[in-house]
């Protein structure tokens, strides 16, 4: 778990994986060069790394420890950003697309419905496509967009995740709340071992604060590392 | 470095630093010589209104400041309640209104940024914010570039730094047109034995500097834009105003945390109003010791500054410590590891005095006591305002009845002051760090308590910022009492016991006698409201010259009540959970219309005694609600305010994250025959409406509680229908039978359709 200067979701997304979740979970520094060596996983979280003041994500890019997951990612080990990590693997070139200014122009926080589009190892396998998550967002800049050819392919080979949609799981304009081309919440790159969304599963893991839907996207990640399939 | 120069001072000098001539004899009488220029500089800050609290320290001293459970009262950067675990609160709030309306973005920002670093100055996390914001009216075009800005700065630089904001209160009226008011509150968990204070002491001693560089930003701001009123010239004064950096601050807060779990620190202050000035001559105050510095050590973002403008610059996210002699290494490699700026700058003596060198040269030389403690204490005179009999005479059957009840429940709704506040809050990060129980919206916000280690206790703290400002301008000291007890009200609702209260007081210029008797009969209400609910005063701030152009605000005293939960799961929303329950009222039956949200909105008239608030009756209902949400006999409540019991059960019944709208069919309480108008839009303190599944239970519960119950009918369906009181004719059938649907729609859209024209 990476903790960049201006992170602040990190103890949240600690909180969820080893409190919730009973996963081993560390924060690792951004300066550091390497992760430790029993990582299974790199999760990024939210935040505003650096401040953001240039562009979301544009400045973290360019610490050590990216190299460092740079090369967990090339060699198959799975990688989960949200938010601002999701930002951050778009702008290292991790996944493909960027994500700009919420269409209003605001920040928003507040809860949305996704919907489930495919239900893969190691991100999404105790979902059934089709189900509809209950998650919220919170961001400024998170309008998902990429060429259309790209996003193209990217439909055809099943990289997209999660869309926004409304309680009864239609995708429609309204249920889009930031202006994302095709409704696009999260996507993993063309190998699937790199998933980056906007929604925060970490603050969704406990009836009463949030409801329990993230659990299903970070157990999918758990479960996956437990089964030793991945990295 | 050239030899320093600057300008001689005299009297005249001192009058353009707002000081007045007995200041100026008094100042000469201390020093026994003409102060420097730096020296004036600072007698003019430290004994501001704003820095001294000059006009309002001797009534202050008769707040109520004790309990058992407060391990810090007023005094300290904030004040602290142990809340058991090993743990405490540490919470303030604090006014940034002059800035706010200067630059509404920056102006708020760093209110945000202020109140947070009195927070974790403590050794605290800060986990929740808060605002209280005041505007004039929103078809203003000014007042919805206001409303942004505010809005962009309080998020803009709370959700960076990852607090989430939890609550508030925004209202909007034609008195603050000239002058807005925006309120910052925060609250943050320490362990209750490392609590840190702002104290200088250990003589030899190394004091550090951490944070940003010191500019030319901010200077005078303390003194010249804080304690005057504005006139036209409002625009003039923006270069008084801070720019934050809640990138600096959040990189601050997490380094001063980790400095704080090793035990380097001796004491520590945040730079906030007069920078540099404040926190030196306050750290050494409190510790009865003196300092040494050397300004040119200071890190500047600006070349050439002289030691004038150092003193004075109210640069942001700056940070004044105290280590033990010998750590400052350790302290310094903290900061660095963090990227921030990080310097000794001085020693701690023994001499109380603070002597200050600026390239060799010692350009400030001054006994500390005299400026920081001692500053001189003005007792200024009252007066009754020559209105006040108009302001509460109402003569009740001169006012029209309202002959199109769902009209009005709809025009209500529809007014900013009662219309959902999400427009607002959906741009605040409401949930980071992971504990938000209830967020914005409801009657209080609930927050679990997690440790430093992130590991969560069972607990919860619960907390609301209330003040109805017309009431105070009707009644300053009913007004106020009605104030505590809402705040206090509203955070009993959740199940939480009322413990402690934070307050920010609003006012006019206080060389006005009429307003130096609102503020004293505020004071002297929240007094005794304090006293009555067992809720003493642990820190709050004073706000005055809140006059444009000779036109005050509404006096507006905020309190801000924080509560304590054993059991965060066993908590109540404010809204109907589901279908199927008993709905009762708590309190009082019959209400007025005088000084209603009604009256205001539907008739015009602001005026009228509201009945008075039942303090004995309040700390009652706290128990009841407290012992019945703990055993889930009331299994939702939500206070009956603005807009009558008509606006409150409409509230109950609007959509929520878990469930849609939802309906509910009840008859108004009250004696037969009562007028729709007072049962349905008539307002009173200390009534709550809950709702139930076990009706006998709670009905014998209130009655052994001695509060009033009355069960009024039933959630579900999709209509909220309100009949008139049993016995009377039989025309009409209903008063209010109206799509719950179509009242939120309203309701949702009553701040956002005025900002999109």
């Amino acid at each position: 778990m990476l903790q960049f200067p201006g992170s602040n979701d990190d103890r949240d997304m600690r909180f969820a994986m080893k409190s919730v979740l009973g996963a081993e979970a560390e924060l690792v520094w951004h300066g550091d060069e390497e992760l430790p060596r029993s990582t299974e996983a790199v999760l990024l979280p939210g935040g505003f790394s650096y401040g953001d003041y240039l562009r979301t994500g544009a400045m973290a890019r360019f610490s050590p420890i990216v190299s460092a997951v740079t090369r967990f990612a090339e060699r198959g080990g799975p990688v989960l950003g949200t938010c601002n990590g999701f930002q951050i693997l778009c702008e290292s070139g991790l996944l493909p697309g960027a994500l700009l200014r919420n269409h209003q122009l605001h920040f928003i926080c507040d809860f949305v419905h996704l919907r489930v589009e495919n239900s893969v190892v190691p991100f999404s396998s105790r979902a059934a496509v089709g189900d509809v998550l209950h998650i919220p967002i919170k961001h400024g800049e998170g309008a998902y967009t990429v060429a259309p050819e790209e996003l193209e392919r990217m439909e055809s080979e099943g990289q997209v995740l999660l869309r926004y949609c409304n309680a009864a799981g239609e995708v429609t304009p309204e249920a889009n709340p930031n202006g994302s081309v095709a409704n696009i919440a999260g996507i993993v790159n063309a190998r699937g071992n790199v998933f980056g969304l906007m929604p925060h599963p970490e603050h969704a893991v406990e009836a009463g604060i949030g409801g329990t839907d993230g659990i299903v996207l970070l157990g999918s990640l758990l479960d996956a590392a437990r089964a030793g399939g991945v990295a | 470095m050239s030899k320093l120069q600057e300008p001689t001072v005299d009297l005249a000098l001192a009058f353009e630093h707002d000081l007045d001539e007995a200041d100026y004899t008094l100042i000469l009488e201390i020093l026994g010589r003409t102060p420097t220029y730096s020296e004036l500089g600072i007698f003019s800050v430290m004994w501001s209104e704003h820095c001294s609290y000059k006009s309002s320290r001797s009534y202050l001293k008769e707040l109520p400041t004790e309990a058992p459970y407060v391990l810090q009262g007023p005094g300290e950067n904030a004040g602290a309640i142990d809340i058991g675990d090993g743990l405490a609160a540490v919470f303030k709030i604090e006014s940034h209104n002059h800035p706010s309306f200067i630059e509404p973005k920056q102006g708020a920002a760093t209110g945000v940024g202020g109140i947070l670093r009195d927070i974790f100055t403590m050794g605290a996390r800060p986990v929740a914010s808060m605002d209280s914001i005041r505007f004039g009216p929103l078809d203003d075009p000014k007042h919805q570039h206001l409303l942004r800005g505010v809005v962009d700065g309080i998020g803009g630089y709370g959700n960076p730094v990852g607090v989430a904001t939890v609550g508030g209160e925004t209202q909007f009226h034609e008195r603050y047109r000239g002058n807005i008011l925006v309120n910052a509150f925060n609250l943050g968990i320490v362990d209750a034995d490392r609590i840190f204070l702002g104290k200088a002491s250990g003589v030899g001693n190394p004091v550090i500097y951490a944070g940003s560089k010191t500019g030319r930003d901010g200077i005078h701001g303390a003194s010249l834009l804080a304690s005057a009123e504005f006139g036209e010239d409002g625009e003039a004064k923006r270069p008084t105003v801070q720019v934050g950096d809640p990138f600096t601050e959040k990189c601050l807060i997490e380094a001063c945390l980790e400095l704080m779990q090793t035990d380097v620190i001796v004491g520590i202050q945040d730079m906030g109003a007069a920078g540099l000035t404040c926190s030196s001559f306050e750290m050494a105050s409190r510790a009865g010791t003196g300092i040494e510095m050397d300004l040119d050590r200071v890190p500047q973002r600006a070349e050439g500054m002289t030691p004038y403008e150092m003193l004075l610059s109210e640069s942001q996210e700056r940070m004044l410590l105290v280590t033990r002699d010998g750590e400052e290494k350790r302290a310094l490699e903290i900061f660095s590891r963090w990227g921030l700026d990080a310097a000794v700058v001085g020693r701690v003596t023994d001499d109380g005095h603070m002597r200050i060198r600026w390239y060799g040269e010692t350009v400030v030389e001054l006994p500390i006591d005299p400026v920081a403690a001692s500053s001189p204490i003005v007792n200024r005179p009252k007066a009754v305002p020559s209105d006040l009999a108009l302001r509460q005479q109402l003569d009740l059957d001169a006012i029209a009845p309202e002959d199109d009840l769902e009209a009005a429940l709809e025009a209500l709704l529809d007014s900013p002051n009662l219309a959902s506040k999400e427009w607002i809050y959906r741009q605040y990060d409401q949930l980071v760090q992971g504990n938000t129980v209830i967020g914005p919206g409801g009657d209080a916000a609930l927050v679990r308590v997690c440790r430093e280690d992130g590991s969560a206790t069972k607990k919860a703290l619960a907390m609301a910022l209330d003040c109805n400002p017309r009431w105070c301008w009707i009644d300053p000291f009913e007004g106020t009492r009605a104030a505590v007890a809402e705040a206090a009200r509203n955070v009993a609702c959740t199940g939480a016991r009322p413990l402690a209260l934070t307050n920010c007081l609003n006012f006019g210029n206080p060389e006005k006698p009429e307003i130096m008797w609102e503020f004293s009969e505020a004071t002297r209400g929240l007094a005794e409201a304090a006293i009555a609910l067992g809720t003493p005063v642990i820190s709050g701030n004073v706000s005055f010259y809140n006059e444009t152009s000779g036109t005050s605000i509404l006096p507006t005293p905020t309190i801000g009540v924080v509560g304590l939960l054993d059991d965060w799961q066993k908590h109540a929303p404010s809204h109907f959970p589901k279908e199927g329950l008993d709905v009762f009222l708590l309190g009082p039956e019959e209400a007025s219309i005088a000084g209603s949200e009604w009256l205001a909105l539907r008739r015009g008239i602001e005026a009228g005694m509201p009945p008075k608030v039942d303090l004995v009756h309040e700390k009652r209902l706290h128990g009841l609600l407290a012992s019945g949400i703990a055993s889930a006999l009331i299994v939702s409540a939500h206070d009956c305010a603005e807009g009558g019991l008509a606006v409150a059960l409409a509230e109950c019944c609007f959509g929520q994250r878990e469930r849609p709208a939802l309906g509910v069919c009840v008859t108004a309480p009250g004696p037969a025959g009562e007028s729709a108008t007072a049962a349905l839009f008539g307002e009173r303190a200390g009534r709550v409406l809950v709702t139930s599944a076990r009706a006998d239970e709670l009905l014998a519960a209130a009655k052994a509680a001695d509060v009033p119950c009355r069960a009024i009918g039933r959630t579900g369906g999709e209509h909220l229908q309100i009949a008139p009181p049993a016995g009377s004719s039989a025309s009409p059938r209903l008063w209010v039978d109206a799509r719950v649907a179509v009242l939120e729609n309203i309701w949702r859209r009553g701040i956002p359709r005025r900002l999109e024209t």
